[in-house]
């Protein structure tokens, strides 16, 4: 295993609609160490969350896992049946979700929902313990529990709704918290809030966290290290600061370029074209279309992941052309 | 110390109240509503004094409704009986006053049983669609291919003509329509983000149906069942008409309209006030449910 945590190898997912059959991820590399913080960044439509509910085992009808195996610390994910991994899930993996007010159920209120993930792992003699649990993990994602346990998700604010979720998920414990895209139903404020939270509650439980987002800002200030994702491919895995200090991937590159800085006076690069239609992908890499490098060879063949530094890997050929004329 | 704890409760008692400021005042609105819809109070009325008899039955009449008195046969209504005496001079008033408890008994059970059903074959034909709701769902529709009396005149020929097999037979035709009510419903309910993170969480399929589907999918199943509530009477009393509900002497209106239909000329009083009776409760049931579909409808609340 290339991480103690987590290894994904060859990680497919194809999704069976009426139009064709959706490619979602195409042989997905991702592997993290415990206590871990992973952001992983991509354009809409790019398979993040596909791999993150991959990871969770919630990929469902019409959707498929195909290829791949997704190894969690000894076990692997991808060979377990229903009942096993349900005690995983709750247990060592946690998931918030980006909507927070609508992963609530709108009829139960706030407090019940937080006992009922935290009772699932009590025995029966311990049922008074849980609503004392309750309103400390509401004081802990800084909540008034006297003022919310009561209450229902409509009544909450999507900020406050949040700290409930992430309540909810670190009830339990878990070894890997997946987050995503916590804060982008948020406003800024709020977000900058939820971060710093979730922040504190990392560093307090020794959880890994896999950030799911598409703001390179927020990545680059939570994450330890970065993957980057396009169409259902891991192109770039590298520490945050040698992916901004040292992008290789076009890709990674653009998305860079596209971001605002304050004191930047040039203008803001796009890359050109769209995300491609995942039921009829490109062949070989499926940036090719859009990359201004592109080869023969991109066209042809999926690059394979290289390490091209310490704790950075990248999948390109342009890379690999290069290191070859180095190497002649 | 118990000054400070009575301040603390009474603090909570408030806050209870304001909380539920809303509700109340919701409350007060749908009251409103029924208030200025008269066809939906009237049938209140009626199904409240139709409750109202099948409870204080034995404070309204004080004859047998089952004990026969050969020498006071076939006499017609007067003061000593309201609506007169049949055949075996059992007195009609007394007979129909406690019928309305059999009806009643009915409805009770037909819809625990009828409703039971449905609401668990729909939720699980629509929680875990594909193949299950395939299945589930043609054998609901086998079930509403037949004609519902013609089916449950079958059940009850088949079982044996009496009350349990009457309200089996019933339950076993009314179930459908919830089922696929509840399948709607689970169908729905099922997509919602919060079912993805309450499994996330590691919630079970048999937990996630019980406590976070049924109570979402439950609410249109009553208001349908408040609306079928009059057919189910309807159904009941077919069949104690035609001999395959409840057996004499029990007092079904169904039956007792039966029982008196060959006097019907002379002796008219036999058949027409059970099936006033019945055509009464019938009409208050569906006025009650037309009101309460008016006043729950939010198109037309505001």
């Amino acid at each position: 295993m290339r991480g103690n945590l987590l290894d994904i190898t060859k990680l497919k997912v194809v999704f069976y609609t009426y139009r064709g059959v959706i490619k979602a991820l195409n042989g997905v590399e991702l592997w993290m160490n415990r206590g871990e913080r992973l952001g992983i960044v991509g354009e809409t439509g790019c398979g993040k969350s596909v791999t993150a509910l991959s990871i969770m085992g919630l990929v469902e009808q019409p959707g498929e896992i195909v290829e791949g195996k997704i190894a969690f610390e000894d076990k692997i994910l991808t060979s377990m049946n229903g009942d096993a991994l349900n005690k995983i899930r709750g247990n060592d993996l946690a998931m918030i979700f980006q909507e927070p007010v609508a992963a609530l159920n709108p009829v139960m209120r706030i407090g019940f929902q937080i006992a009922e993930s935290i009772s699932r792992n009590k025995k029966k003699n311990e049922i008074k313990q849980v609503y004392p649990e309750v309103r400390r993990m509401l004081e802990l994602v800084g909540l008034d529990w006297k003022r919310t346990i009561d209450l229902y998700p409509h009544e909450l604010s999507g900020g406050m709704a949040q700290r409930a979720m992430i309540a909810m998920a670190l009830s339990s414990k878990p070894k890997l918290l997946i987050a995503d895209e916590p804060t982008s139903a948020l406003d800024v404020t709020i977000q900058a809030q939820i971060l710093e939270l979730l922040d504190e509650l990392v560093k307090k439980f020794g959880n890994a966290v896999i950030l799911i987002t598409h703001d390179m800002g927020v990545a680059a200030e939570f994450c330890d290290k970065i993957a980057v994702m396009y169409a259902g491919n891991m192109v770039e895995y590298a520490n945050t600061t040698d992916i901004f200090e040292n992008p290789i991937h076009p890709y990674t590159r653009g998305l860079l370029r596209a971001v605002p800085k304050i004191g930047r006076t040039d203008e803001l690069e796009s890359i050109p074209g769209v995300v491609p239609d995942l039921v009829d992908p490109p062949p070989g890499c499926r940036f090719h279309p859009r990359c201004k490098y592109a080869m023969d060879a991109c066209k042809e063949k999926f690059p394979s992941l290289l390490e091209v530094g310490p704790e950075h890997y990248v999948a390109c050929h342009l890379y690999l052309k290069e290191e070859m004329k180095n190497a002649n | 110390m118990s000054e400070v704890k009575g301040v603390a409760q009474k603090g909570r008692f408030k806050l209870f109240l304001e909380r539920r400021k809303p509700i109340i005042e919701d409350w007060k609105h749908t009251f409103y509503l029924w208030k200025s819809t008269t066809l939906a109070m009237v049938g209140t009325v009626i199904i409240f004094v139709f409750f109202g008899i099948a409870i204080f039955a034995p404070l309204l009449t004080s004859y047998d409704p089952i004990a026969q008195d050969l020498d006071n046969r076939l006499l017609p209504p007067s003061s000593q009986h309201l609506f007169g005496t049949d055949q075996y001079g059992r007195d009609v008033f007394s007979r129909v006053i406690y019928g309305s408890r059999v009806e009643l008994w009915i409805i009770f059970i037909v819809s625990i049983i009828s409703v039971g059903i449905g609401t668990l074959v729909g939720i699980i034909a629509g929680y875990f669609g594909g193949a299950v709701d395939e299945v589930l769902m043609r054998i609901t529709d086998m079930f509403l291919a037949f004609p519902r009396l013609v089916l449950a005149m079958a059940f009850t020929a088949s079982l044996g003509p009496n009350l349990t097999n009457t309200i089996i037979a019933i339950s076993f035709v009314d179930w459908t329509v919830y089922a696929r009510l509840a399948r709607a419903e689970a169908i729905k309910v099922k997509s919602q983000p919060y079912i993805e993170a309450i499994r996330g969480l590691g919630a079970k399929n048999t937990r996630i149906m019980a406590f976070h589907v049924l109570p979402m999918s439950i609410s249109p199943v009553i208001v349908q069942l408040t609306l079928r509530m009059g057919t189910i009477i309807l159904t009941a009393a077919g069949l104690g008409f035609l001999g395959l509900g409840a057996q004499p002497p029990i007092p079904e209106w169904g039956a007792i309209v039966s029982d008196g239909r060959s006097y019907l000329v002379q002796q008219w009083w036999i058949t027409t006030f059970p099936g006033l009776a019945i055509a009464i409760v019938v009409l208050g049931f569906n006025l009650l449910g037309d009101g309460i579909r008016d006043i729950l409808d939010p198109r037309l609340r505001r």
